[in-house]
């Protein structure tokens, strides 16, 4: 590899591409026209149509966010991206219908061994639609359905359209709006009452041409006391020049029912990465973000969770690592709207060779929201005095009954445990890894053994070289 | 039959400062293979100052003299590499490693100084036994490497390390303070353990560790020197009479 290329792609080791062999490719840019070519080609009905060129409009008319990142934002060339591509005829349910070269894909980026072993099920999105899909007929015959969201669309209009739009409203922001406009793939999962899906179900979100922009929209519905584990990985090639992810993530958890959403976000340091994701709890349900930010150039991101009914609970654990060139804009936001509600916030980041990490979160207790409890913990790591790590923690208390506790710290890493380490026989990079892995382990810990495995060998890489 | 001396250890006329002030002001001395040195004196005489510098601390500066450790000049190698090469030194105060388990660290320790994967068959076992010897609790492995610790079990742990990781040069910081005297006992049942395959370099203020680690040889040191050295008897004396008798003598 070229000096040049290496310091493109630094240690990221998911930064190949194919070549391009899409069958359907748009000419860059968007208009109204594009929208409405993206539902044509779907045959999508009237009123999805509808909902996306209305979007279209209020993305048009919206303005940027003033926060986060503008300078990055307001540079975004929203006519220099790729608004769809198709790369296969339809989506398959066995890997040797899909083409060799996107099979080899899934397999470097270890999905297919994981789904081997411990998936309740997957769909594989190779930029704008999945490519694959499975569901153990274990799962199918208790009535949990797992599928694309093109094809939810398809075969379940009727919840779509009562759904849709109802977590996250089409005007909630500027990227929300877009992505409803264009949006193509994600998944929609839909448990039944009463169901309890054991083995966790996955989405892989991998982005393969140049210039691409992935808007998946995924929709999860855990039905009365109900629970599932839904996963979502993500890579991308490395390019020079930019990829847009903007996706939108609505989840209902219906009175008991528990939906935990885990996510490991490596993109590709030329991603950048614009989220929304955002739950509704009922009466008594729990819902967990488990969110993790590893990769892309920005991300901006902050998983919310609106407890709607009493008793209800919020968890969101959330590491961010900001490394070169990177700028993790991150966070976490609680709605307490009803009785007896509890949350709990563990956010933790670190930041490295000129990275720049900022918790951004919002903890609201509305007046009629009775004996809530939250905890927030918020721990910054920085490792440079090149570096940077802002908290912007903002709380609405309308209740005078609410029980919070909020706790903050910056910290680096100390000469004394370096000191202590190495006395143990690790050199500085094995030590630092130590460290790092241990500074986030309060995330690990509910992952998967696997990926819990897969994230500590991803922060070691990103310990190696340039300790000094 | 005669024992083949096996040296280990060797400094000579060493001084060391931190941030520029003189702490150890020419120090000799030798440490052979099954050998218990105790080195004893007040607070703020360079006893935890050499330990830190034997070990490579980058923060203590050897400004001369010479330090051999099996035969080669201690000075070409890194922290780690000393580590690797069978150096072992019990911290006074251990870092804490929030969310590093105990376990792996331990596991991941071994594996680093023995530059080798373990078992874990074989590591499990070994480390059973140790804990068993050292009386601790499985449910120590899953919790954080001394976060939320007592002093007496961070010094457990310290000695956990020694018997698992079998060091040529242990280097004891401190060992028995904050320990009560069951702990102490169990404690020097670890360090006994390794004592016949390694050099020993037992710091302390007291004579009550002493009791329970034989040491060959005392040494006072006092402001950064080593002003006498002798037998076991040595630590008694020192116990009834304190410090001061050498003080006096070491100003003549």
């Amino acid at each position: 590899m070229s000096d040049e290329a290496r310091e493109i792609v630094g240690d990221y080791r998911y930064g190949f591409h194919n070549e391009d062999k899409s069958i359907i490719r748009f000419d860059n840019g968007l208009s109204e026209q594009v929208v409405r070519d993206i539902s044509a080609i779907k045959n999508e009905p009237k009123w999805m149509t509808d909902i996306r060129v209305k979007a279209y409009h209020h993305f048009v008319e919206r303005e940027m966010p003033k926060w986060g990142n503008p300078g990055i934002l307001n540079d975004i060339d929203f006519e220099a991206i790729t608004y769809f591509l198709r790369s296969t005829d339809s989506t398959q349910g066995d890997w040797k219908d899909v083409p060799e070269a996107i099979q080899n894909t899934f397999d470097k980026v270890g999905l297919r061994d994981a789904e081997n072993t411990w998936l309740g099920g997957i769909t594989a999105q190779y930029d704008s639609e999945a490519v694959y899909h499975s569901i153990r007929e274990d799962l199918e015959s208790q009535g949990v359905i797992f599928l694309d969201m093109d094809s939810g669309l398809r075969e379940h209009p009727e919840l779509i359209k009562k759904y849709f739009g109802t977590v996250v409203p089409h005007s909630d922001n500027k990227f929300a709006a877009l992505n409803t406009a264009v949006w193509s793939g994600g998944s929609f999962l839909y448990i039944p009452k009463g169901v309890h899906v054991e083995m966790p179900v996955q989405a892989y979100f991998r982005i393969n041409a140049e210039n691409m922009g992935q808007f998946e929209r995924t929709l999860i519905l855990a039905d009365e006391g109900s629970s599932v584990h839904y996963i979502e990985g993500c890579t991308a090639p490395t390019y020079t020049s930019t990829a847009l992810h903007s996706a939108v993530v609505e989840l209902i958890a219906m009175e008991g029912a528990k939906i935990r959403y885990s996510t490991i976000q490596n993109w590709s340091n030329n991603v950048l990465n614009l989220v929304t994701k955002r739950a509704h709890a009922m009466k008594n349900s729990t819902v967990e973000w488990i969110d993790s930010n590893i990769g892309s150039g920005l991300t901006m991101k902050y998983p919310a969770i609106l407890l709607r009914g009493e008793g209800a609970h919020a968890e969101v654990v959330s590491v961010a690592y900001a490394g070169k060139n990177q700028h993790q804009d991150t966070g976490a936001k609680v709605h307490h709207l009803a009785p007896n509600t509890t949350s709990n916030i563990v956010s933790k980041s670190i930041s490295k060779d000129g990275g720049r990490s900022t918790y951004r979160g919002l903890l609201q207790v509305t007046p009629k929201a009775h004996n809530c409890r939250s905890k927030i913990v918020c721990d910054a790591l920085i490792l440079d005095k090149d570096s940077r790590s802002d908290t912007y923690p903002t709380m609405e208390i309308g209740n005078s009954s609410a029980d919070l506790e909020h706790e903050a710290s910056v910290s680096k890493v100390s000469g004394d445990q370096l000191f202590y380490l190495m006395s143990r026989g690790f050199n500085e990079q094995e030590a630092m890894g130590l460290i790092v892995n241990g500074f986030f382990e309060p995330f690990t810990r509910e992952l998967p053994a696997d990926y819990a495995v897969e994230m500590n060998k991803l922060l070691n890489i990103k310990m190696e070289g340039s300790i000094g | 039959m005669r024992v083949m001396v096996e040296e280990i250890l060797k400094i000579s006329n060493l001084h060391v400062s931190v941030e520029g002030i003189e702490i150890i002001k020419g120090l000799s001395l030798t440490i052979n293979k099954g050998e218990v040195h105790a080195l004893m004196g007040r607070n703020g005489s360079g006893k935890s100052t050499l330990a830190n510098a034997l070990m490579g601390h980058p923060a203590y500066s050897i400004d001369s003299g010479e330090i051999t450790y099996n035969g080669q000049p201690l000075e070409e190698l890194e922290v780690f590499e000393r580590a690797r090469a069978g150096m072992f030194l019990s911290f006074q105060y251990p870092s804490v490693l929030p969310g590093v388990k105990v376990g792996t660290f331990l596991k991941k320790s071994i594996e680093a100084v023995r530059g080798e994967p373990v078992k874990q068959r074989e590591f499990r076992n070994q480390l059973k036994a140790a804990m068993q010897l050292l009386d601790m609790d499985r449910s120590f492995l899953s919790r954080y490497v001394n976060d939320g610790f007592s002093g007496g079990e961070k010094k457990r742990l310290e000695i956990l390390q020694l018997v698992l990781l079998q060091p040529r040069l242990a280097m004891l910081d401190e060992t028995d303070s904050g320990l009560d005297i069951d702990a102490l006992k169990i404690v020097s049942k670890g360090i006994n353990q390794v004592v016949p395959q390694a050099g020993c370099l037992v710091i302390t203020h007291y004579q009550r560790l002493l009791e329970h680690v034989k040491a060959d040889y005392v040494h006072v040191l006092i402001d950064g020197k080593i002003v006498k050295s002798g037998g076991p008897d040595l630590a008694h004396k020192l116990e009834e009479k304190g410090y001061d008798w050498l003080e006096v003598k070491n100003e003549v």
